[in-house]
Parts: structure tokens; sequence; C-alpha cells
């Protein structure tokens, strides 16, 4: 696999040099290069270092793994692929994503997952290993996004207007959301094995991606967030 | 000719960095400039700048005027109208470097000033309060002169073009401060000129502003009926006289005053224990015209600390991270590793959560 140094070039360049890399690559001494990645296929990219805003934008189908942590807009429109975070991500992972998966070890910033959807084969998936800011899943419209709270930091599961505008797919979080409030446009109950069955090939994808014991996770009861059909947000947003 | 918002729009970005020693060590400002490099993309060369603390330190008795003058005249005149009210302790142009980078830069001078005794009586403010009087005088009254910055023992060095210029035309690896701030500007609203770029500074305080203020006019309006002028074309200066108005003026404490500009929603204050809930509802009603609404995230330079502030929201990002003595905060993770690439406790605040950090005492 071909190294390329970040600190020897710039965004432009770097980008270039991944791009031609097409048996993938490892990147190292990264500092805020952003758009790594960005539209690729077919191949896998390492990152060492901290990557920009918008790593793997618009990404197709190409493996991202960084070892550290992400800034902003991880993921931002992806279409295909896997981006693996072992550190946190910073605002609005996933943003508008529409296919493929993000697991992030560590904590989300704030609105991740926004306006996330899924049509016809394209289902996005995202999972986080600690906690998530405000605005969890905000306007999302579908695919799934798990929260498994293995932070220990004492703070909430989430902060504050989780699943605000929801009008499509699932959220769920590990353990009983105590002292989450939900929107009243939202419903969120504890989790049934039918709820969980979709999920679980995913959390247990996680758990050996980060050697995280999945039964130990899967052991917890979980909370499932949708939104509520008696009072929906859809009837703001898309029947007009 | 920059053209102004309307007749052109460009997308927000901005960038802000910081980095404070809590012990007071002493650090030259070649850091801070290396670590806007790798937020290049958000600015557009319309204005860089940096504030410093503690880098007068044989002058640290008088008030250090950082001024930008558009020609001889005027200032002429505010020295004339300077001499009225202070003893120009000294008077002498910043050190510039010139590069191919920045050009068309006003007269930029520095005067260290120490107010009358005389005429602090006649007026019947303390001396503070007879120094901002001052500052604004010369912003609103006097033209083509503007006061940069004004405090003890700091400085504002700011201009048109790119952070890592602006902080080698100003030779910042020259001077030695406890506290530098900085800022990369992408004017969305207003046009860049030197007047325009960050920090901005009253007195001590000083303010660098990503994002932009939804509530503009309703802020002005409120602090203009307090007796500040907006002068400068740009809205992060209201922030500045907020800070001024709430911290010196109203003494409140830098929590409450990050709970007047970031108030939280009403929603959340309900849900708050019944003192706080008391304490929040207060704050929200007494001060509701200097709530600030819209993305920022802001860094508030004060003698002696900081303070960082996201609006309530979050629509701005923000990092803080530490080592040692010191204290990093940036819009991007990759700014504070070129800061110090050992940094622990990587953090990002919650919506309208201060940061706030103090330095020892002398």
């Amino acid at each position: 696999m071909i190294i390329l140094n970040a600190r020897a070039t710039d965004n432009a360049a770097l980008n270039e040099s991944v791009r031609a890399a097409k048996d993938g690559c490892e990147i190292i001494g990264c500092i805020g290069e952003r758009f790594i990645g960005a539209g690729l296929s077919d191949r896998t990219i390492s990152i060492k270092g901290i990557p920009g805003n918008a790593l793997g934008a618009y990404l197709n189908g190409a493996k991202i793994i960084v070892d550290g942590n992400a800034q902003d807009a991880v993921g931002d429109t992806m279409n295909a692929g896997e981006i693996v975070v072992r550190g946190n991500t910073g605002d609005a992972a996933g943003y508008a994503m529409r296919g493929g998966k993000i697991y992030v070890r560590g904590n989300a910033g704030y609105r991740t997952g926004i306006h996330m959807k899924e049509y016809g084969s394209r289902f996005p998936v995202i999972v986080i290993g600690g906690r998530c800011g405000s605005f969890l899943g905000e306007y999302q419209a579908g695919g799934l996004i798990v929260v498994l709270g293995l932070h220990d930091d004492g703070k909430r599961i989430v902060g504050n207007f989780p699943c605000a505008g929801m009008h499509g797919g699932k959220v769920l979080l590990r353990g009983n959301a105590d002292g989450v409030v939900f929107p009243d446009k939202v419903t969120a109950r504890p989790a049934t094995a039918e709820d969980m069955a979709p999920a679980t090939g995913y959390i247990n994808e996680f758990c050996a991606a980060f050697g995280i014991d999945e039964n130990e996770v899967l052991r917890s009861p979980f909370t499932v967030v949708t939104p509520d059909s008696a009072n929906p947000y859809k009837r703001m947003y898309v029947e007009n | 000719m920059i053209r102004k918002e309307g007749q052109v729009r460009i997308p927000s970005g901005c960038a802000v960095s910081a980095v404070i020693s809590r012990e007071k060590n002493l650090m030259s400002g070649e850091k801070i400039v290396a670590s806007m490099v790798p937020m290049h993309e958000r600015s557009n060369g319309l204005g860089g700048g940096f504030a410093a603390y503690g880098i007068y330190p044989d002058m640290a008795e008088f008030y250090a005027f950082h001024m930008f003058f558009d020609d001889r005249e005027s200032q002429k005149e505010c020295e004339a109208y300077l001499k009225e009210g202070f003893e120009i302790v000294r008077a002498e142009p910043i050190p510039v470097r010139k590069i191919p980078a920045i050009t068309d830069e006003p007269i930029i001078f520095r005067y260290f000033l120490s107010p009358l005794r005389s005429r602090i009586a006649d007026a019947q403010v303390d001396e503070r309060e007879f120094v901002a009087r001052a500052t604004m005088h010369i912003n609103v009254f006097i033209k083509g002169a503007y006061v940069v910055s004004g405090g003890k023992n700091t400085g504002v060095f700011k201009a048109v073009g790119f952070p890592e210029d602006v902080g080698e035309f100003y030779r910042l690896d020259e001077y030695s401060a406890y506290c530098w701030t900085a800022h990369g500007r992408y004017p969305t609203n207003t046009p860049g000129w030197w007047g325009g770029a960050h920090p901005f500074g009253l007195l001590d305080y000083t303010v660098v502003h990503n994002g932009e203020i939804s509530s503009y006019d309703a802020n002005r309006r409120n602090v203009e009926a307090y007796g500040y002028k907006c002068t400068l074309q740009t809205d992060t200066e209201v922030f500045t006289y907020i800070a001024d108005y709430l911290l010196r003026r109203k003494k409140l404490t830098l929590e409450e005053t990050a709970n007047v500009i970031a108030a939280p929603f009403w929603s959340t204050i309900e849900s708050k224990p019944a003192e706080e809930r008391e304490r929040l509802t207060y704050l929200r009603n007494v001060f509701s015209g200097f709530l600030v609404t819209g993305p920022f995230s802001i860094i508030l330079g004060f003698e002696g600390g900081l303070m960082a502030l996201n609006d309530r929201l979050k629509l701005r990002s923000m990092v803080v991270a530490e080592k040692d003595d010191k204290v990093f905060i940036a819009s991007e993770e990759a700014a504070i590793r070129v800061l110090e690439p050992d940094a622990v406790n990587v953090r990002a605040p919650e919506g309208g959560e201060p940061v706030i950090v103090r330095v020892k005492e002398d």
C-alpha cells in the first residue's frame, strides 16, 4: 500500500494522490486536510493524524479508517462504503447520508445523522460507541442510528432535542434513555426483539471492529425512537 | 472595490484559534499564527487578526491604543483630541514588515496613554468609563480614525489579508504574550476592510467571532441605548459592547454573561432545578435585548483570562484542549494540534456552555 505524507503537500494535491492510489493508501501526518476520499470507491484509505472537515464526502464504496479523531461533517452525503473512526467525530457526522456505514468508537458531536435518508436498496447506518450531542437524527428521513453509550464521563447518552423533525428511519439508544426529552412528534419506547433484529448485525460488526464484547453490549435494554404515525412531522414536510 | 452583501453572496466560514497560559508563561506569536494555516480555507483573505495579552510589560500601567488612520489629517485631529484628556506617554508607528500579500494599509500607530486625573474628575466617571467614552468618541466623531484596541498591556493586530500573512506583517514572532487569540475572516454580509477585521477591542475586551448574528439590529439598538455606537460595519462589533456593558458596567459574572448572550431555550430552563430556573429566567427577562441568536463561536479575551462560547444551537464548531498550564481553543482540532501535538482532554463544549479560563493572579 502506498504511504502518503500529508505534511508534505496541500489539500488538493493530497486528494489528487489519494485518487490516483487505486489500490488504497495510508495517509500519515494528517492535519486538517479536507475532503479526503471524497466520492471514491473500491479501495481502503487509512489515516493517521486529524483529517479535516468533510472526510469521505459523497463516498461511493471506499472504506476509510481513522486512527484518532475526525472533525466536522464526516461522510457528508455519502452514498456507499464505510467510515471507521477510532476516536470522536465533530458535528454533523453522516449529514444527509444516503447509504453506507459510519462507525465511531468514541463520542459524536451535534446533529449526527441530520437529514439521513434511505431509498430502495440504499440503507445508511451510523453506530456511535459513546454519546452524542444535541439534535441527534434531526430531520431523519430513513436509515438507522445506534448510540451505545459506552462513554464513561457520566454525561447523558444524547443532548437536547434528539430526533427533532424526524419523519422516517429509526434511532436506537442503549439503555432506558433516562432524562432524555423527545419531541412530541416521535415515539420512544423500550425496543423489542423485533426492533433489535435489523440492528444486531451492525452492532456485532461495530464491536468486532473495535474489540468490544458484543454480548455485553446487547445484554442491555435499548430504547427505540421512530416517528409518531398518529402525529407525524411527515405531514409538515412531505404531504402538501 | 469590494462588492457588498446583496451584490454578492459568499458562504460563511471564518476560523478562530486561541492559546492561554494559566501560569502567565509568555509565548511568542509564531505558533498562534501557524495554527491558522490548517484552517486556511475558512478565510478568504479579506481579514485576519490577533489579540495579545501581556505584550507591553514595561508600559503596563498605560492604556495601549492601537489606532488606524485614513490619513495625516485624521491622525492630527485624533492626537489633538487625545491630548485634551490624556498624557501621551509614547506615540510610535507599530512596526510592520512590508510583504506583497498585505497592501493598502492605513497609518498604523500606537499610543501609550495616561488619562488626566482632572479630566476624569470633571467627567465624574471612573477611569475605565472615561477611556471607553474616549474610544467611542474617536470612532464616532473623528473621521478616518479607528481605535483598534485600547487595553493595558494588550493589543490587537489586524489587517485585510490571510491570518498567516497578517501575522508576518505585524512581526508577531517578536511579541511575547500569555494569551493569544486569532481570527481568519470570510466576510459574508459586510465589506472586508481593515477596521472590519477581527478582533474587535474596547478597553481590554477583545472578541473574535465565527458566525453571523441574526439578532444584530436588535442587539445594536439595545447597546446604542447605553451609549455605544456601532461604527465598524460588522456584526461582531456588537459582541464587544455587550461584553463591556454586562461585565464592566452591570458587573455580571462571565457565567451570567454567557447565560444572557446564549440564553438556554425556555423549555431547557423549565427542566432545571428551581433555583437555577429562577436565575436563568431572571437573566433572560432583564437582559432580553442582549440575547444573541444565529450561529456563532466567539472567544472573548480580557486582562487575566478568556471565555469561549458557542451559540445555544451550536451552529459553529469549537474544540477545546489542554496541556500542562495551557488551554487551547480553535474552530478545528487540527489547529490545536499545531499549537500542541500532545494536547489532552480534547472536547467540544456544548452550545451555550462557556469555557472560562483565568490566569493566576500576579
